[in-house]
């Protein structure tokens, strides 16, 4: 298994590298730790206040791990425009998805947009929500 | 025969891959090339040229017996013909990651010719083409590429901007999923020009298959761009790093947040060296610049708005896509020819021009055309040129809410006006759609305005301003007047 400290090595070398190293130990963790911002800061001598503040910044990195899958529900204007908001009662009426807003996926000719993973999904009705949510 | 289909994301999220599946198990080769723009039509399948538009995967063996019906050459199509592709010359035709594709539609030679003729003569051609930053503000590229060259420094960098955070937009992403040798083409001119060996590409975290296109034609075509390096980084999440000095410090491995300026990043940018920051459209414009003279560039549009815009027809419209076209087009012919009007078939009632951050513009201002002075003169915004449209079925004081709810969200907070101005703004947007005190609170909401426009830091809390006020301006009604 991938340690805090193979990532920092990997990507030490490079210009600005804690934004990757952050990218990396997420993917790698689901997270990034109270344990592994100490590990990284004190690997790039920085502070853990300026990791931590950079952690807190990005919406991407989660502190606390999340056991569900993800859906990432795009909710700004052009998936509005085509009717998003009506979907959002069906993706809060279940718990078993995490479904998390995105503002925006670059699909906006053809929302309301999704992304699970690295899959992108379009034309999103009701119906069609609702049977994604269930094969997630 | 030849079947293409795309891999751009929008098709993948329209079911292209099972229809590609569907083609090869017909025993028929599928080539996968970038997209069309015609994304109401997706999955696409062009056989030969010929198009058949939203096809599923029991529809192949039909369209293998020449039983269904085409919508004609794709070519000929009104959407694509009326349009000047510069930038999206090869859109729908070359396989995104093929070196062969790219040489044969005339790859690289925007860089042979920057090479041939020199750095200073580079920088001219830029100047002479007229191209303006396309990622909103518009400002000349080819001055700022002077500025950069002039700067004395062991280390210069080039950064392109791909944090296209803005709603209503994807063009940036059409070119890297698309055509990415070509914007490694134009990062490597920029380089050569302003004499910079190193090039980060800022891309959007939320676009994951611009980021493995992009790496793999990165690899690929080292060798050709040697000894300049392109590097990829990816964002995380924050729609603020779109803004320049935001996405040096991210880039920096720091917080988001906004730099003053001065200094200019041309002289003070990425780690405090001269840095070129520009948009992928202005770099993606640069190889066909280079190959065919500043002033065939220039010979597109109108006023101080040369070249071509590739346009992104979004939100509620029936023929959404991509739609480059020269400067000087009104709004209303891409919203109502080119458009066809809403995709629900109700009125439009009103559209947004640049994003988040672009005021709202109502038809009785269509005849306003696409250019960056008579967009500013009219209180709007081209931007990174998205139009959202809406239909009559939209609530603009709900609208307005979210223009500010999305600044509480995403400002860096960096300046007062912005991260505090921004929910004070949605309070005060709740009490008018609750009918309490509604002059008073309008009254509050103009004064707000005036001080984020010009008390903040960036364009995030400066601009914000323009859809909340254009929406009380042009549809009192919807705010309890």
């Amino acid at each position: 298994m991938t340690s805090i400290a193979d990532i920092v090595a990997e990507h030490a070398h490079r210009e600005g590298p804690l934004l990757p190293i952050l990218h990396d130990v997420q993917k790698a963790f689901g997270h990034v730790s109270e344990d592994a911002m100490r590990d990284i800061a004190q690997a790039l001598n920085l502070t853990r206040a300026e990791v931590y503040g950079v952690v807190s910044f990005y919406h991407d990195f989660r502190k606390e791990a999340e056991a569900r899958p993800i859906l990432k529900l795009c909710r700004a204007e052009a998936c509005k425009a085509r009717g998003v908001d009506a979907l959002v009662l069906i993706a809060e009426n279940q718990s078993r998805v995490k479904v998390e807003p995105v503002y925006c996926l670059g699909l906006c000719s053809v929302g309301p947009a999704a992304l699970v993973g690295d899959q992108v999904i379009a034309r999103l009705d009701q119906a069609r929500l609702s049977s994604l949510l269930e094969a997630m | 025969m030849t079947v293409r289909i795309s891999n751009d994301a929008v098709a993948l999220a329209c079911g292209a891959d099972a229809v590609a599946a569907a083609f090869a198990a017909a025993g028929v080769d599928v080539e996968r090339v970038s997209s069309w723009g015609m994304h109401w039509m997706e999955p696409l399948v062009d056989i030969d040229g010929v198009g058949y538009g939203q096809v599923s995967a029991d529809q192949v063996p039909s369209i293998l017996s020449g039983d269904a019906k085409s919508i004609g050459r794709i070519e000929d199509h009104p959407f694509i013909a009326r349009q000047n592709r510069l930038t999206f010359a090869r859109a729908g035709k070359t396989r995104p990651t093929s070196l062969d594709d790219y040489y044969a539609s005339g790859g690289w030679l925007g860089l042979g010719q920057a090479r041939a003729i020199g750095a200073e003569a580079t920088i001219e051609t830029i100047i002479v083409s007229g191209l303006r930053g396309r990622g909103g503000a518009g400002f000349p590229a080819g001055i700022k590429w002077r500025t950069v060259a002039d700067a004395p420094a062991e280390q210069k960098y080039i950064v392109c901007n791909a944090d296209e955070g803005d709603s209503g937009t994807f063009a940036d992403r059409m070119v890297m999923e698309g055509d990415p040798f070509m914007l490694i083409e134009g990062m490597a001119i920029a380089g050569f020009a302003v004499g910079a060996t190193k090039a980060y590409i800022y891309i959007r975290s939320e676009y994951p298959h611009a980021i493995a296109k992009m790496e793999a034609a990165i690899q690929l075509s080292a060798h050709l761009i040697a000894p300049f390096v392109v590097e990829v980084r990816v964002g995380a999440g924050a729609y603020i790093c779109g803004e320049e000095t935001s996405l040096l410090n991210s880039l920096e491995g720091k917080r988001g947040e906004v730099r003053a300026k001065p200094p200019l990043p041309a002289l003070e940018g990425l780690f405090g060296k001269p840095t070129v920051v520009n948009n992928v459209l202005t770099l993606a414009a640069v190889p066909w610049i280079l190959a065919h003279g500043g002033e065939a560039y220039a010979a597109y549009g109108m006023g101080r708005s040369k070249g071509t815009m590739p346009v992104q027809l979004a939100g509620n419209v029936k023929h959404g896509g991509l739609f480059e076209v020269a400067f000087g087009i009104t709004l209303g012919e891409l919203v109502n020819e080119i458009g066809g009007g809403t995709a629900s078939g109700r009125p439009v009632r009103c559209v947004q021009v640049g994003g988040p951050l672009g005021a709202y513009i109502a038809p009785a201002q269509f005849d306003l055309p696409f250019d960056y002075e008579a967009f500013a003169a009219a209180d709007a915004l081209i931007g990174h040129a998205g139009i959202t449209v809406f239909d009559d079925s939209v609530d603009m004081a709900q609208m307005a809410r979210f223009a500010m709810e999305f600044c509480a969200i995403e400002s860096c907070g960096k300046c007062t006006p912005c991260r505090l101005g921004s929910t004070r703004g949605v309070e005060t947007i709740d009490q008018i759609i609750a009918g309490k005190n509604v002059d008073a609170n309008l009254a509050l909401l103009a004064d707000l305005a005036e001080t984020m426009k010009f008390g903040s830091l960036c364009a995030m809390g400066g601009f914000t301003p323009y859809p909340v006020m254009s929406a009380i301006k042009l549809f009192p009604e919807d705010f309890n007047r």
